[in-house]
């Protein structure tokens, strides 16, 4: 299906696009990468008044290390998170999950700050944040804020973004010594998993983050299941602990399946650690 | 009425100029505005990679990229890919790797990516690479053996 019609712009600055933005009679969206937006006008599913196309920003572009610390502006691409070294030294997790966010032609395009922004409940950027406590920075005309990816993801496609606010920057905090460990199920490899997983937690086998994605409306911890982990109780422990989610079933799987693929995929994560 | 903007753009080499509705996506343009028809369109939503294409060096979905974000890049068709495709387009043939033909230029337009980043002669490699194209045939094994041969040089 084709999408229906719309206005575009292609802002040459940062504050021209938030002017845009700010307008809520255009009723804007930001175009980033494309990658999940495009699909969802062609669905009608989204039907902006106005796209604000942020190709022309390159400050929004890039990977940076700061006090130890990764900053990756929101207009970064997934490929080039692919081939990133820092990526890869200061947050392997997302480099380990890279291969499965969908397909090379789509990591082509696909932004980091698009798929944050979107929030959709069946992506891996979203949980991979929440695994790393990361920190997602947003702006308006009136300034910038910083969110806890912790408190950013609110319900499907919801997020703390008020109208008129861009998401901007991803930062990822130190990484010290802790371990990772990234494990998805897909009917076809690239595809939006039917339950996945994203682990953090300390090399003494402390103080883990468990983040899911594709299971409910949204990613979300499974606090419920770091608290078994965290006290060093057994896998079938740490799956009975599954038992509050508030699982939603899809297209794909029912809920009760979520369920159970969700015990399966961190179990499978837990032996990567 | 649809809003339209005037996009110059690079295809297979000859630079165009012309005004789009701003709502159509790269793969429209191409087939219905420039009459290259070797980019199919499927399923419209990124799924299939029937309209894979190369937009400034890169694969990407024509059906998830307006014509007008196109303004200002090279793009590279089925039709401009040339000797960049003649080992593969031979292995194709010899290894009967396009049955019904309707995945083929995105196919054919995903492995040379591959190829010319220095993929190696893997299947499980290639078949993640190959993942976001399609064949309703069910021909992937052809399409992998094909892939394999020219990284190989058996077809060179």
């Amino acid at each position: 299906m084709k999408a229906a019609d719309f206005l575009y712009e292609r802002p040459a600055s940062l504050g021209d696009a938030l002017a845009l933005l700010a307008d809520a009679d255009r009723d804007a969206a930001p175009l980033a990468g494309g990658q999940s937006l495009m699909p969802m006008m062609n669905f009608r599913l989204a039907a902006p008044g106005m796209l604000v196309d942020l190709s022309g920003l390159d400050a929004l572009r890039g990977i940076t290390l700061e006090d130890g610390a990764l900053r990756i502006g929101a207009m970064t691409r997934y490929v080039e998170l692919t081939g990133s070294d820092l990526v890869s030294d200061h947050a392997p997790l997302i480099a380990q999950a890279l291969p499965h966010i969908a397909h090379a032609a789509v990591r082509n395009r696909g932004t980091i700050g698009g798929s944050v922004a979107l929030a959709d409940p069946a992506a891996e950027m979203p949980a991979l944040l929440l695994a790393l406590d990361a920190v997602i920075t947003v702006q308006s005309e009136e300034g910038s804020k910083d969110h806890a990816a912790n408190d950013f993801f609110l319900g499907m496609y919801e997020t703390a973004l008020e109208p008129g606010e861009l998401v901007t920057a991803i930062t990822i905090p130190p990484r010290g010594d802790r371990r990772f460990a990234f494990y998805e199920l897909a009917r076809r490899h690239g595809d939006y998993a039917m339950a996945g997983v994203a682990l953090s937690c300390a090399t003494d086998r402390t103080d883990h983050r468990v983040a899911y994605f594709s299971i409910a409306d949204r990613a979300l911890r499974a606090t419920a299941v770091e608290a078994v982990l965290d006290a060093g109780g057994a896998v079938d422990d740490a799956i009975a602990a599954l038992e509050g989610l508030p699982f939603s079933g899809d297209l794909n799987a029912s809920d009760a399946t979520k369920k159970h693929l969700s015990g399966i995929v961190l179990k499978r994560a837990l032996g990567g650690l | 009425m649809s809003d339209s903007k005037m996009i110059s753009v690079t295809v297979n080499g000859e630079t165009t100029t012309a005004a789009v509705p701003v709502r159509q996506n790269l793969v429209d343009f191409l087939r219905n505005t420039m009459g290259l028809t070797g980019s199919h369109v499927g399923c419209e939503h990124g799924v299939c990679g029937a309209c894979t294409l190369e937009v400034d060096g890169a694969m990407v979905r024509g059906c998830l990229m307006l014509a007008v974000q196109a303004d200002g890049t090279q793009v590279t068709t089925i039709e401009g890919y040339g000797d960049r495709a003649a080992a593969l387009r031979d292995a194709f043939t010899a290894r009967n790797a396009l049955q019904c033909g309707y995945c083929t230029p995105g196919m054919l337009a995903s492995a040379v990516e591959y190829i010319e980043g220095g993929g190696a002669a893997d299947r499980a490699a290639i078949r993640e690479h190959l993942s976001g194209n399609y064949c309703r045939c069910t021909g992937y094994q052809s399409i992998v053996d094909a892939v394999c041969d020219v990284i190989d040089g058996a077809s060179a």
